[in-house]
């Protein structure tokens, strides 16, 4: 793990003590391997999210902590109690379901008032409970509503009432966006972050969508085949990917392979055969002298002129062969002497500007702390 | 693209082809209804005929309904006196309450039965369900009629189950089980179970299992679970398959027949010896006209029910 990433990661969690601490868990379903040793400390109050694509274990990892599914070896502490073997009925967690799961034969009120029911709790309380929890998901006067006459965006907030209104510590969410459209996405997006801030409760938030996970969390955990790969802040993940795979997963990037020619403590320069030439990037890096590195490169880190440079980390030419303008910023393919095509992201900082053109042969550069080395 | 001559072809090749869908349609929708004109609808009245008409000393047993008589004049003739008669006879009622007592407990016995066999079905891991499926319906490729006359063996004085009370000394003579109203239950629930367990199974499979996880996640016991989300949300088919027992029961003649005793009066029984017995086929009709009065009754109240569920 990079080191910066490794400082940060450490400070959030030492932050309020572990709330929850999943520790060596596995889980087997006959030959295959669903997650595998994965060790993770979440603090009290965070936005945790597990992201990655389908089949990696995350929603796996998810049902173990609800208690859906039973570790094969591996323990769940959550507030210090060893909750692995407890079944879900008696685990102070609430899952908000990817499906909502809302029961089609109550009305709204009786889905959120079912959780209460089950502790016994006073048909008083449960009604002033139930009508709090509908006010701060708006949605007054929908009580008496079945599951089928609300729109998606409307069961979604039903499914948060009715996992929130047990006042739980630790909320479990699979993909809560994934079945409303992009504006409603966005704007439940900042909604779902107000309401944590004010509950307070721990948020552990499944997801495929990097975007969902960057604006969401505090910390991802990036997951693949069963293990995290990466644990850290947007930020973290972003900039100072540990491996080729988040790297790529997160956000656009250029990869390419090379070797080290010059290992200083605090710059590297690589030879990357794609790129015809060499790579200085201003740290340092612990690997093997002969091992094949990967070096990436985001598209917005990446500068274009029409003039060569006077003084650049590292310099490139090459000739555009695509363009998407997509109004705040224009996106570029320029393809190298070498056949390489990189990806170049420019901000659109001027209304009027002349901007670069099909077949235009154009340079390119970045500076020396744009590029990231990945020894994975 | 074409010339005229292709494209008008083609444009007859289009319409023919509408037409023939139109046909088609036509010919679909009429099949069935022709198939219950003929065997349902027919017979009904024929049925609705005889039970308004007066009883003679022919063949047929009846004297016609609609005469023409010889000043050129029809003549309509309905006695409502079988009517009159089936309700003033004190056998007949008890008859019609005695079937559906033993309908309705023999449907209660089935659902008790059949709700965890279904179950067991629907969450049975995916080979064994097949298996488990055509268990049910395996009876099916024997007559019913033999499979009840089956039970007279096994049930007899000298049939396997006396015989092994006998020999394990539980009881020191046969136990008399054939011509016993728990007789006539057991061949009821036995013969009409699979109509209970397939519509169930059904309602049961389709239940979204994500349901009992979010039951569970709020803090709802899988017994509890099962009362507030499972059964709830199984309700057509419980409907569904208590209907499918009940009504074939309420008229059924061989299980009473055979396995009961000459004091289970059903009604199934009782229109046979009007007909056959009696050849009173008047009031005979008249029965069978009010058991699907009553029955049709049943049907529009569980639907006006179901409907009232859904609107909610």
């Amino acid at each position: 793990m990079n080191t910066v990433s490794a400082q940060r990661a450490a400070s959030t969690t030492t932050a309020g003590g572990p709330y929850v601490r999943i520790d060596r868990l596995t889980k087997r379903f006959g030959d295959f391997v669903a997650v595998r040793q994965v060790s993770l400390e979440i603090s009290r109050g965070e936005i945790f999210c597990l992201l990655g694509g389908s089949g990696c274990g995350k929603t796996t990892l998810l049902r173990m902590l609800a208690g859906f599914e039973t570790p094969t070896e591996g323990a769940i502490f959550i507030d210090g109690v060893d909750v692995t073997q407890v079944p879900p009925y008696e685990r102070p967690v609430n899952m908000m379901f990817q499906s909502y799961a809302l029961f089609p034969h109550m009305t709204v009120a009786q889905n959120v008032a079912f959780g209460l029911q089950q502790d016994g709790t006073a048909r008083a309380e449960i009604e002033s409970r139930v009508r709090e929890m509908l006010m701060l998901v708006k949605l007054e006067g929908y009580d008496k509503r079945k599951p089928h006459q609300l729109s998606g965006g409307q069961r979604q907030r039903v499914a948060l009432a009715r996992a929130l209104v047990k006042r739980p510590k630790l909320l479990l969410l699979d993909e809560p966006l994934g079945a409303l459209d992009k504006k409603l996405r966005e704007h439940t997006q900042f909604e779902l972050v107000n309401l944590q801030e004010k509950l307070g409760v721990t948020f552990v938030i499944v997801t495929h969508d990097q975007e969902e996970a960057m604006t969401l969390a505090s910390r991802i955990g990036v997951m693949r085949s069963g293990e995290i790969l990466q644990v850290g802040s947007p930020t973290d993940i972003y900039e100072y990917p540990n491996s080729r795979f988040v790297a790529d997963f997160i956000g656009s990037v250029n990869l390419t392979e090379g070797t080290l020619v010059e290992d200083e403590p605090d710059h590297v320069r690589i030879d990357c055969p794609q790129f015809g030439g060499t790579v200085y990037v201003d740290h340092g890096v612990s690997s093997p002298p002969d091992a094949t590195l990967s070096v990436a490169i985001r598209p917005e880190k990446i500068q274009l002129t029409r003039e060569r440079p006077e003084q650049a980390d590292n310099v490139l030419s090459g000739v555009v062969t695509g363009i998407a303008y997509l109004g705040d910023a224009t996106r570029y393919l320029v393809r190298l002497p070498t056949g390489f095509m990189l990806r170049v992201t420019a901000p659109n900082m001027f209304r009027r500007e002349e901007r670069l053109a099909h077949d235009e042969t154009v340079w390119l550069h970045w500076h020396a702390s744009a590029a990231v080395v990945v020894t994975r | 693209m074409s010339s005229p001559a292709e494209r008008l072809a083609d444009g007859f090749r289009r319409l023919r082809r509408a037409g023939g869908g139109q046909l088609g349609r036509w010919f679909v929708i009429a099949l069935p209804y022709l198939w219950l004109t003929i065997f349902f609808l027919v017979p009904f009245l024929i049925v609705l005929k005889i039970a308004f008409a007066n009883i003679q000393l022919a063949m047929p047993p009846v004297e016609p309904v609609m005469i023409w008589t010889a000043d050129k004049v029809l003549q309509l003739r309905l006695h409502f006196s079988n009517f009159a008669f089936v309700f003033g006879d004190e056998l007949y009622i008890a008859a019609f309450l005695n079937s559906l007592k033993v309908a309705g407990i023999s449907t209660l016995l089935a659902l008790l039965l059949g709700y965890p066999m279904a179950y067991g079905i629907a969450r049975a891991p995916g080979a064994w369900r097949n298996i488990l499926f055509l268990l049910v319906v395996l009876p099916f490729f024997t007559s019913f009629l033999l499979r009840v006359y089956a039970w007279l063996g096994l049930l007899g004085r000298n049939g396997p189950i006396n015989d092994l009370l006998l020999a394990l000394g539980l009881r020191h003579e046969p136990l008399q089980m054939l011509q016993t109203d728990y007789a006539v239950y057991l061949g009821m629930v036995y013969s009409y179970l699979p109509f209970m367990v397939l519509p169930l199974y059904s309602a049961i499979e389709k239940l979204d299992l994500t349901l009992l996880e979010a039951a569970a996640d709020l803090g709802c016991r899988p017994t509890k679970a099962f009362f507030t989300i499972t059964l709830p949300l199984t309700q057509e088919g419980i409907f569904a398959g208590c209907l499918l027992v009940f009504i074939p029961a309420v008229g059924e003649y061989v299980i009473p027949a055979l396995l009961g005793g000459p004091d289970t009066l059903m009604i199934g029984r009782v229109v046979w010896d009007e007909f056959f017995g009696n050849r009173d086929w008047p009031v005979a009709s008249a029965l069978a006209i009010v058991l699907l009065a009553i029955l049709s009754g049943f049907v529009l109240l569980l639907q006006r029910v179901q409907a009232r569920e859904r609107e909610a």
